[in-house]
């Protein structure tokens, strides 16, 4: 099936490549994104990749709207059906300290918000997702690495969508009402994708724990955020690291004086090859950090 | 120079024209919610167009000039005081150093722009400087302004007082705000009658209005096509696999309360969009109170196109007033 092309007003495009998640309308996103991009198309102002679908903004003075809708309907012709993807990526290791106290404090305000007001966030998850505790569902979650399928909603937040077999993806629904709260660097879960609120703010997701590393500094003081104040673009792939209080305490420590070392390897990514074996590819592909 | 602030206000901001290029990563553009009305001020101190101004809603700051200035003050209709002395909005004056700029309460519209001779001059931030308070950083210190700041001002290019932007080019919102929208994006999730709904009832602006969108109650909830719900997008009939949103897209969760995003947008997320409302009206938005009543007109991309190439038409004839 083609992709669905719609306007948003007289300044967007907005392209749905299919209307269920999956990493191949997520490459087939990503790789009409980047041949746009390569186009250098006059008066396109901004370019959004996004799960399973992108956005192109545009100046509706400089082209016409139907003539940009046409060119993003050849680049799309162009770039096959994306399953043959093939990308140069960096593998992120973040850190995380699951059932944490900031995010366990947080969710107990909001119970009444809550699908399953007795459980904890991530206790409800493990049972709707048939895990039998919740150290099962940790070792699921951060067992296999994760796509940023989107980086959005606010500034340098990822959107993460699992590397492993459809049967195998983790399912949460989000809070039945949003919070008006979450701890900036909560990893939380909605739908089938994980996040890292790289704010403080209200959020919708499931709150699992928190990472220590900073993932957004606007004022690019850390030390590997200096170039850009964003960690994340759109195609990294993140290893999650279950860490304890101790360690917890020890990075958050480093990131204080500034001397915290982020794990990040350059990787080479085939979705072919990985379609092939996927535990055997994901083996390889996280022997780099070790 | 510097300007002291007094009184900050509600939630005063400095904004100028906005730092595209950046969406792709949730950051913005941010900038002032009724750019004619920035950019007119701009003019009229003899600044360029896209310089930095205070944005102020419903409540206006008090400011000490610490040198002689000239200012004007543009978009909603607020009794502006120099030393307790009225002046004209729409117009520049003279302001001497040591002199206090105050406001009355709002009469009509929601937010005013004041522009001083060589602009706020903070640092920019990716190219702007326009606040973005959500992600800390812009403007002064990533927030709104506050009681004590001293604001830099850059160098004044010797603006002359009295000149006005005539009465018949400023645009007002009338009693019933009419927001011109083209249907799309996920249009096809509502039903035939529930579109139709859409654009007959009569909204009003919700409380929960601000620089992120508005929010609109008071018309009918809409009704979804049924539909196996697609892998990701949650099970609710309003949610998509997240996506990204325009601006001025308008977005309505679990049916009922529609939400339009404006300059300070989330750029995407899991909700369905019925719409977008054309770049021409985006202004107006950013003058409408609370509890205002609201139409969406249906337009097509011809429609939008016209109101766009009126809305440059328009400043065109504000720029060829003041050149």
């Amino acid at each position: 099936m083609g992709a669905r092309y719609t306007f948003g007003g007289d300044e967007h495009i907005f392209v749905e490549v299919e209307n269920e998640m999956s990493l191949s309308a997520f490459f087939k996103s990503l790789s009409i994104t980047n041949a746009v991009r390569d186009s250098k198309i006059t008066g396109v102002t901004e370019i959004c990749p996004a799960n399973a679908s992108f956005q192109i903004k545009f100046n509706p003075d400089q082209i016409a709207s139907d003539d940009l809708m046409a060119e993003l309907k050849r680049l799309e012709a162009q770039a096959g059906d994306g399953t043959d993807g093939s990308l140069k990526t960096r593998i992120i290791e973040i850190p995380v300290y699951y059932q944490d106290p900031w995010t366990h404090e947080t969710l107990m305000r909001f119970r009444e918000r809550h699908q399953d007001p007795k459980a904890t966030d991530i206790e409800y998850a493990a049972r709707i997702n048939d895990f039998k505790t919740v150290e099962e569902f940790i070792e699921a979650h951060s067992g296999s690495p994760w796509f940023v399928s989107m980086v959005g909603f606010v500034a340098g937040l990822p959107f993460l969508y699992q590397m492993v077999e459809r049967q195998r993806q983790i399912q949460v629904p989000k809070y039945l009402r949003p919070r008006t709260d979450t701890p900036k660097l909560t990893v939380g879960y909605g739908g089938c994708f994980s996040c890292i609120y790289s704010v403080r703010g209200a959020g919708g997701y499931q709150m699992f724990g928190v990472t220590p590393m900073p993932i957004y500094d606007p004022t690019q003081k850390t030390s590997y955020l200096k170039d850009f104040m964003c960690l994340f673009r759109p195609g990294d792939i993140v290893k999650w690291k279950p860490i304890n209080r101790e360690q917890y305490d020890q990075a958050l420590a480093d990131v204080e004086a500034n001397r915290f070392e982020p794990v990040i390897r350059d990787v080479d990514f085939s979705l072919a090859d990985f379609q092939k074996g996927i535990p055997a590819y994901n083996r390889k592909l996280l022997e780099v950090l070790k | 120079m510097t300007i002291k602030v007094i009184q900050p206000g509600l939630a005063t901001t400095i904004q100028d024209l906005g730092r595209p290029g950046y969406y792709h990563l949730g950051i913005p553009l941010s900038g002032g919610m009724d750019r004619l009305a920035l950019r007119s001020a701009n003019m009229l101190v003899g600044n360029d167009e896209g310089a930095a101004v205070l944005e102020a809603v419903f409540m206006g700051p008090e400011l000490e000039f610490t040198q002689d200035a000239t200012v004007a003050v543009t978009g909603a209709d607020m009794p502006i005081k120099l030393d307790g002395e009225l002046r004209d909005g729409w117009t520049s004056f003279k302001v001497k150093k040591g002199q206090i700029l105050s406001f009355d309460y709002l009469k009509t519209g929601a937010r005013i722009y004041i522009a001083v001779s060589g602009g706020i001059d903070v640092p920019l931030a990716l190219g702007s400087r326009s606040t973005y308070a959500i992600g800390a950083f812009g403007g002064l210190n990533g927030r709104p302004i506050q009681a004590g700041d001293e604001l830099p001002v850059g160098k004044a290019s010797g603006a002359k007082e009295g000149r006005s932007v005539a009465e018949n080019m400023r645009r007002k919102p009338g009693a019933t705000a009419e927001l011109r929208a083209l249907p799309g994006l996920y249009w096809h999730r509502i039903t035939e009658q529930s579109g139709k709904n859409f654009f007959d009832d009569t909204w009003k602006v919700a409380p929960e209005a601000d620089r992120m969108g508005y929010r609109f109650r008071g018309g009918r909830s809409l009704e979804f096509v049924d539909r196996e719900p697609p892998f990701g997008a949650g099970s609710d009939p309003s949610n998509i696999v997240d996506g990204c949103y325009p601006y001025g897209s308008i977005q309505v969760p679990g049916g009922t309360e529609p939400i339009v995003l404006h300059r300070d947008a989330v750029s995407g997320g899991g909700y369905f969009m019925v719409g977008t409302v054309i770049s021409a009206d985006m202004d107006l938005i950013g003058q409408l109170q609370p509890h205002t009543s609201a139409k969406f007109i249906k337009v097509d991309m011809e429609g939008a196109l016209k109101a766009r190439h009126d809305r440059q038409a328009l400043l065109d004839r504000i720029r060829a007033s003041l050149a």
